[in-house]
This record gives C-alpha cells, sequence and structure tokens, in this order.
C-alpha cells in the first residue's frame, strides 16, 4: 500500500511543480538554518570527556578578604591554598595548573622561535583529564618535586618543529632553558577547553575564548613557574602586589585545582576537607571568611560559567523561530493543495478507499515533501556550517556535520513535513464522497 | 466598508488557512521585530567612539626579550621606528584601544579604599604618546616633562598625573569638578589634570555599555616593566607601508624577541578584528530576517494563488452583475489586509514577550516601543506586495466565466 501511496504522492507533486518547489524550499531553507544552528550548539554544549566527567571537581576556597560569604568565591586560587589543598593529598588525583605564554624553540629546528601558549601543570593532569599521547608519557609526581626539565608538547607543535616523527628525548628551548621532550600529545580538542574556564560569569555571553585548542606545551608546575617567571598574568589581586613577577606571596588568585574523586563518599569527604581548609585558614587569620567554599563537579562548573556563547544560542532559537515559520506555510500550502483535489479525493472514497486511507496517502505525500526538502537542508546546512567555519571564532573549526547529525537532518525534516501534513490530510480524509461526485 | 460583510465572511468558511497565515505573520512579526532590534544593538554597538586617530595610528607588540634588556631594548627600537620615513611620531605605550588590555584596576576616591568607584582600564604612554593617539583635550592640561614617572607597578609611581575621559569624570564627580581630584588603587594614588572627550578602553567594560569609554591614561618613563609596545603614528595613505617596515626594523634591531602578529597592526584592523563576531551576528541576522520574510512572502502569493483559482465562478458573477476591476482587486487586497492585522495584533504581544525572555536569558536591553509599529508597517507592505499578482490575475478574470459550467 505505502508504495501505491508513494506513487500516488510523486504524480501529485509532478501536477503542480511550482507548489511543490514552494513546499520544498520552505522546509529546505528552514531545516538548514536550524540544523546548522543545531549543529554548532550540540557542538559546543556537549560534555568535554564523557568518560571522567562524573569524577572531576573544581574546589574553591576564599582567600579575597575584600569579600564575604554573601559572595561566590574567586574562580581561581590563591598560590598558597592551591599548593596546600594540592600537597594535601585527599583526592585520588589532583592537579594544578596555569596557563601562559612563552618563547619557544628548538635548536635542531630552524622554525623561528615562536610565543607557545603553555600550560604548568603536575603530573596527574594527563592521566586525570584522559589526555592521548602519540609518543612518550607524561612525567612523573617525581619530576614535579625535582622540578626536572621535561616537556609534552601538542602534535600540532611537534609537526611544526620536527615533523611528524617520535621526537622524545629531543630538546625544547623555552625562554633560553633547554627542556627534553618526555610525550607528543595526539590529537586532542576538548569541547570547551574545561580545565581553563573561569569568569564565565563576568564575560556577557562572549565566551568563545573558552574553545580554543589546547596549549602546544606543557611542562612541570614548579618547573614552569621558576622558568616562565614574569609571563603569569593574574585573575585578580584584592592587594595590589609588590612585585608581578613574585605572585606566590602576592595577594592574588592565579592559580587552578582540579580534583579527581572516584566514588560519592569521596567527594563528599573531599568537599569537607576543602571547608576544614578554609576554617583553619581563617582561624590562623590568613582568610577572613570561609563559608563560601565550593566543590562543584565539571559539567556544573562549566554550566555556572555558562560556557556555551550566547550568540550560538540565540542564534538556535532564531532558526527554529523561523522552521516554526516555515511549517505554518507549508501547512497552509499543503492544505490550499489537498482541499483543490477534493475531487480527487471523492472518487477514491466512492470507489472505496477508506478515510484512514486517504490520510495516510496524504500523509505520505507531505512526507516526500519532507524528504526532498531535507536533501535540500542537508545541502544548505552543509553550507551553513562553511559559513561558520568561515567566522572568527575560536570554535570556527570545529563545525562539521557529524554522522548523527546527519540523520537528525532528514528525521527532522520528514517529521517537519509529516507534522505539517496532519491537519491538511485529516481535513482531507474529511471530504464527503457523495457531495464531491456531484460536482463533478 | 461595504465590502467587509461578504469578507469576513468568506474567511469564516476558510478558518483553518487564514488562521495560518495569521499565526506566520504573527511569528513573524514576533521574531522581525526583535532580530531588527539587535542587529541596530549590534551595529550601535560597532560605533564606538575610540577618540583616537584610528586610521594614522598602528602599533607594534614584541614579547619574549630578556626584561633586564628592556630600556636598552626600547631606545634601539624607538630609534629604529623613527628613522622609517613617513613615522611623524613612535612612542612606547601599555595598550591600545582594541588591542590586548594591559591593566583594569577597580579605583576608589578614598586612600582608604573602602568605597569601589569603577573600574577603569589603565592606559600608560611615554613622551609624545598623547599627541600621537590624538585624543581630544576638553579641560586642564597635557602631560608636561615633569609629570612622566618611571613604572614599578602597572602605572606610573605614585603620585602619578592622569588625564581620565569625560565619561569617567562625570561619573566620578557628577559634579562636574574633577580637575586636581584625587583617586586612588590600593596604595597607589593619581591626580587627575586634564580630561579628554573620549578613549574608549581596548576591551569592554564590565559596568554597562557607558563602561567603555572609561579610561585613565598615565604618563610613564619606558623601562624594565614598561616596554615592547610601540605606536607608531603616519600619514593614513602610508600606514600600511610603514607598518610593513616596522615590523622588519624590529626584527633587525631585537633579533631576540617575537613579534606578536596579532597585536601588531594598524588600530583601525584592530577595531575590524575586534568587531568581526558583532558583524557576522549581525550578518545572520539579517539572513534570518530576509529568508523568514521570503518564506512569508510565497506563503501568501501560494495560498492568494489558490483562493484565486477556487473562487473563479464567484469571481465571474461578480463581474457580470457590475463588479469593476478595480472591486475585485481590492476585494483580496482587503483580505489580505484583515488577516495580516490580525497576526499583526497577536504577532506584537508575541514581540514583547519574546523580548522579554531575551532579557532575561541573554541580558538584553528592553526593545523600544518603535519597532513594533515599525514591523507591522513591514509586514502590511510585504502582504500587500505579495498578494498584489494573484490579486490582479482575479481582477483579470473575464465575466464570461459565471456562464461556463466547471
Amino acid at each position: 500500500m505505502f508504495g501505491y501511496y508513494f506513487d500516488l504522492a510523486i504524480r501529485s507533486l509532478r501536477r503542480n511543480p511550482v507548489l511543490t518547489a514552494l513546499m520544498v524550499l520552505a522546509i529546505a531553507v528552514g531545516i538548514g538554518a536550524s540544523m546548522t544552528t543545531l549543529t554548532v550548539l550540540t557542538l559546543l554544549s556537549g560534555d568535554p570527556i564523557p568518560s571522567r566527567s562524573g569524577v572531576l571537581y573544581y574546589p574553591q576556597v576564599d582567600p579575597d578578604t575584600s569579600k564575604d560569604d554573601s559572595r561566590e568565591p574567586t574562580d581561581v586560587l590563591d598560590y598558597p591554598s592551591a599548593v596546600d589543598m594540592w600537597r594535601a593529598k585527599r583526592a585520588d588525583r589532583q592537579t594544578l595548573l596555569v596557563e601562559t605564554g612563552m618563547k619557544t624553540m628548538a635548536p635542531q629546528s630552524t622554525a623561528r622561535p615562536v610565543m607557545a601558549p603553555t600550560l604548568v601543570t603536575t603530573a596527574d593532569f594527563f592521566p586525570m583529564f584522559a589526555v592521548p599521547f602519540r609518543y612518550g608519557h607524561g612525567w612523573s609526581a617525581d619530576d614535579d618535586e625535582r622540578r626536572a626539565r621535561v616537556a609534552v608538547i601538542s602534535a600540532e607543535l611537534n609537526n611544526k618543529l620536527f615533523g611528524d616523527v617520535d621526537s622524545t628525548g629531543k630538546t625544547l628551548r623555552v625562554r633560553d632553558v633547554d627542556f627534553t621532550i618526555v610525550g607528543v600529545l595526539d590529537h586532542w580538542r576538548p569541547r570547551p577547553q574545561f580545565y581553563t574556564v573561569r569568569g564565565g560569569r563576568m564575560a556577557a555571553g562572549d565566551t568563545a575564548s573558552y574553545y580554543q585548542r589546547p596549549q602546544d606545551v606543557f611542562m612541570p608546575f614548579f618547573t614552569g613557574l621558576d622558568v616562565g617567571r614574569g609571563t603569569f598574568g593574574v585573575y585578580n589581586c584584592w592587594q595590589l602586589p609588590d612585585d608581578f613577577t613574585k605572585l606566590e606571596t602576592s595577594a592574588c588568585n592565579w592559580v587552578t585545582l582540579w580534583a579527581e574523586l572516584d566514588t560519592s563518599a569521596k567527594a563528599h569527604d573531599y568537599a569537607r576537607f576543602v571547608a576544614d581548609y578554609a576554617a583553619q585558614q581563617k582561624a590562623m587569620g590568613r582568610f577572613s571568611h570561609a563559608g563560601n567554599t565550593r566543590m562543584r563537579n565539571l559539567m556544573q562548573w562549566l554550566s555556572f560559567n555558562r560556557v556555551v556563547p550566547a550568540d550560538v544560542s540565540l542564534q538556535a532559537w532564531l532558526a527554529f523561530a523561523f522552521l516554526a515559520i516555515c511549517l505554518f506555510n507549508t501547512v497552509g500550502l499543503l492544505l490550499a493543495k489537498f482541499m483543490r483535489r477534493s475531487g480527487e479525493i471523492g472518487v477514491r472514497r466512492a470507489l472505496g478507499a477508506t478515510r484512514g486511507g486517504i490520510f495516510m496517502q496524504c500523509l505520505v505525500e507531505a512526507g516526500v515533501i519532507g524528504l526532498v526538502g531535507g536533501v535540500g537542508g542537508l545541502l544548505l546546512t552543509l553550507l551553513g556550517l562553511w559559513l561558520v567555519r568561515q567566522q572568527p571564532a575560536a570554535y570556527a573549526d570545529l563545525a562539521h556535520l557529524d554522522p548523527a547529525m546527519f540523520l537528525v537532518t532528514f528525521g527532522l525534516s520528514i517529521a517537519a513535513a509529516m507534522l505539517a501534513g496532519i491537519l491538511p490530510a485529516y481535513r482531507a480524509s474529511r471530504v464527503a464522497p457523495g457531495l464531491q461526485l456531484k460536482t463533478l | 466598508m461595504n465590502q467587509l460583510a461578504p469578507i469576513i465572511a468568506t474567511l469564516r468558511r476558510h478558518k483553518v488557512a487564514a488562521f495560518l497565515i495569521g499565526m506566520e505573520i504573527a511569528l513573524a512579526c514576533a521574531v522581525l521585530c526583535n532580530a531588527c532590534f539587535m542587529v541596530v544593538s549590534r551595529i550601535q554597538a560597532m560605533q564606538v567612539h575610540s577618540g583616537v586617530d584610528e586610521s594614522s595610528l598602528a602599533v607594534v607588540t614584541l614579547t619574549g626579550f630578556d626584561p633586564a634588556q628592556a630600556s636598552d631594548l626600547n631606545a634601539r627600537i624607538l630609534d629604529g621606528l623613527r628613522r622609517i620615513p613617513g613615522v611623524q611620531s613612535a612612542s612606547v605605550v601599555n595598550a591600545v584601544p582594541f588591542g590586548q588590555p594591559a591593566g583594569n584596576a577597580g579605583i576608589s576616591l578614598d586612600p582608604d579604599g573602602k568605597h569601589r568607584a569603577a573600574v577603569p582600564h589603565f592606559y600608560v604612554g611615554s613622551p609624545g604618546a598623547m599627541e600621537a593617539l590624538g585624543v581630544k583635550l576638553v579641560e586642564g592640561r597635557r602631560f608636561s616633562a615633569d609629570d612622566f614617572h618611571p613604572m614599578n607597578s602597572f602605572v606610573p609611581d605614585s603620585p602619578a598625573s592622569v588625564v581620565v575621559t569625560r565619561t569617567l569624570a562625570d561619573h566620578l564627580w557628577p559634579d562636574g569638578k574633577s580637575l586636581g581630584k584625587m583617586f586612588y588603587v590600593d596604595r597607589l594614588s593619581f591626580r587627575v589634570i586634564g580630561v579628554v572627550e573620549h578613549l574608549s578602553r581596548p576591551t569592554a567594560g564590565e559596568e554597562g555599555p557607558q563602561s567603555f569609554d572609561w579610561s585613565v591614561l598615565a604618563a610613564g618613563t619606558p623601562g624594565a616593566k614598561f616596554a615592547g609596545s610601540y605606536l607608531l603614528r603616519a600619514d593614513p595613505a602610508q600606514l600600511s607601508r610603514v607598518l610593513r617596515e616596522a615590523k622588519e626594523a624590529v626584527a633587525t634591531v631585537a633579533p631576540d624577541a617575537v613579534l606578536d602578529e596579532e597585536n601588531s597592526q594598524s588600530i583601525s584592523d584592530l577595531r575590524t578584528a575586534y568587531f568581526r563576531q558583532d558583524k557576522a551576528m549581525a550578518g545572520m541576522l539579517v539572513g534570518i530576517i530576509v529568508g523568514m520574510l521570503m518564506v512569508t512572502a510565497l506563503g501568501i502569493v501560494g495560498l492568494a494563488s489558490f483562493w484565486v483559482q477556487q473562487r473563479r465562478r464567484q469571481i465571474g458573477i461578480r463581474r457580470a452583475i457590475g463588479a469593476t476591476r478595480g472591486d475585485i482587486l481590492r476585494y483580496f487586497q482587503t483580505e489580505n489586509f484583515l488577516i495580516v492585522s490580525g497576526g499583526i495584533a497577536v504577532g506584537m504581544v508575541l514581540a514583547f514577550f519574546l523580548n522579554v525572555m531575551l532579557m532575561q536569558r541573554y541580558e538584553m536591553p528592553r526593545m523600544p516601543f518603535f519597532y513594533l509599529p515599525v514591523g507591522a508597517l513591514a509586514l502590511w507592505s510585504l502582504g500587500q506586495l505579495s498578494v498584489l499578482a494573484p490579486a490582479l490575475r482575479a481582477a483579470a478574470t473575464p465575466p464570461v466565466v459565471a456562464m461556463r459550467s466547471s
């Protein structure tokens, strides 16, 4: 029966090519706009590290003596608090990190020195965040303590300096200090670059920079603080530092701490540890308040920072409103089309077609429009994503259609067209056979 | 007016189709008003006055040099830059409008720092920088030789003489008397010696749109903590060549340093880059508006054509009993006007609620009232334009159709 309805649908659509084209076009542009924006939205709003996001936590205390418990704690930590909590080793894994940029070159390479985006961090960074390695490995906790001059570099920097070869054991010169490369990362592009996310509350929705590529050079935390002295920026200071190159003893927040806690019981204990730490610091007189400690998990932290750029979700809203307009349009046109065929429908009814049969026939016709509109919509989606890739945003290179979204495009298109077809098909199926036959 | 009754009677028989078109218009009206408002807001945001002579200015930024050699580096680079033909002025700055911010700091009007008054951006310029920027002094005086202090923090040593923008001065001292006043950042102190018309900060402020213009300009002597960014002034026609030669010059003078390409551009290019995302968003919004209007127009054309065809016989009869072509034309135009008006009535309410939702979710400002009538006017015109062709076809129906049996 379906084959017959399909055949009827094709015949009917070919009879009014202009009207058909109009409906297909409306569906196609509506689908194109909404799928483009939906693809970008899902790319940017997903879980950056699904296998581990449930066990990663972002502990916060508030050393800022100019604030009080009624406010959110500052987004990052001061050096003493971060290092104290890290050294306590109360989590399954914990890592400190600070982002900076340092002049980097390879003595063996002819490439000019570059300001390489650099992350100074601790050994647990790589296992905690499931960072993939192409060659070599990360460094050990012992390397952190010994202030070893070892480094891990990104696949992109490796390609630029050495070509796509195993460069472990080679030398990387950072600010005139020689490091031994112990590892080269595989392609790694978490969306967003979750481990440095902060300050989203103050960004007024302009959060595209959270989707930057990870850094090119990773080095042990304390080694990096020595070598990169003076290159580190602060998140904020509650007292003016005497010397911006001695941030360790300044009243500034600039260090990030992440903790991995494998069970909720451990997470509960760790939250208490963080609160106790703040209370103890308050008792010692270093903190002015200790009641606003926080420990959000990764996804809570991302949502607290509203990482999805406001423009992206705004575009998705608008595109779906546009799709709704296109659908109203299609409903109106389908209705007109079906009612015009009242005579034909009357004949079919008189010859024994049931109401359900007519309904199905009309719905199949709507579905065919949806299918053709889906093909058009797919092409427009590809065009739309190409346009997104031309944008200057940090996430632009991510805008590609994945297979799931490919299927969603057709699904949405057919569903939308059939939805638009329900009312017209219902009205068509109510056509009284006798009345129509009389007018013929 | 006596035409209205039969039109309404006919529309009653086509409730569903009329309702659908009406809803399409309503949705289009809601989206159109809000999208237009967003486009206009973006374009307005892009018009921000930097207060500097953008077309004559460029910046060259170096990183990765040894801080111990910075004083020497400053002298060598300034000398090298001034040798380039066409350079009118070269000076050291810590930041430029639309570039990388160098120092945002909370200030207070009391020395104890109890009451935070604002968070402006602190620009620092070496001798000649203020003149090169071309900021317009509206009160007080420019920097004199005594005002230039060495830098040991992110600003020159206290008490530092500073020039502030008028918007910042009005915010801090609403009585208009700002000259000679002091303000503080922790233990650092600043004395206002002049007020300039505009000087936008590098990136938007966090205290409302007016805070984009909250800047302080201080006078600093180049040194170890004040090096790396160099402001160039040249004739606009020569600026791109001067900038290219400047990049070559610093590569020769300071081979160890790394040129920060992203922050070595003309101020006009920095401005374009800064607003590129807003421009892209405005473009996308315009695309949605155009697409939406097109789809709506095509929908009206499609449905009106269908109705014209369906009513050919009735039109023929009306023509046969004396209706003029104009009567038929007006019939369809009035019908369209009624449907569109119904849609607009609902659409205005929708537009209002959409704006409220956007205000809550995206911190957008309230849409000014006049967008509603403008949107309505646009949709009325769109409706009339779209219905014109089908209505003309209807009017061309010869009366003889009435006599033919279908």
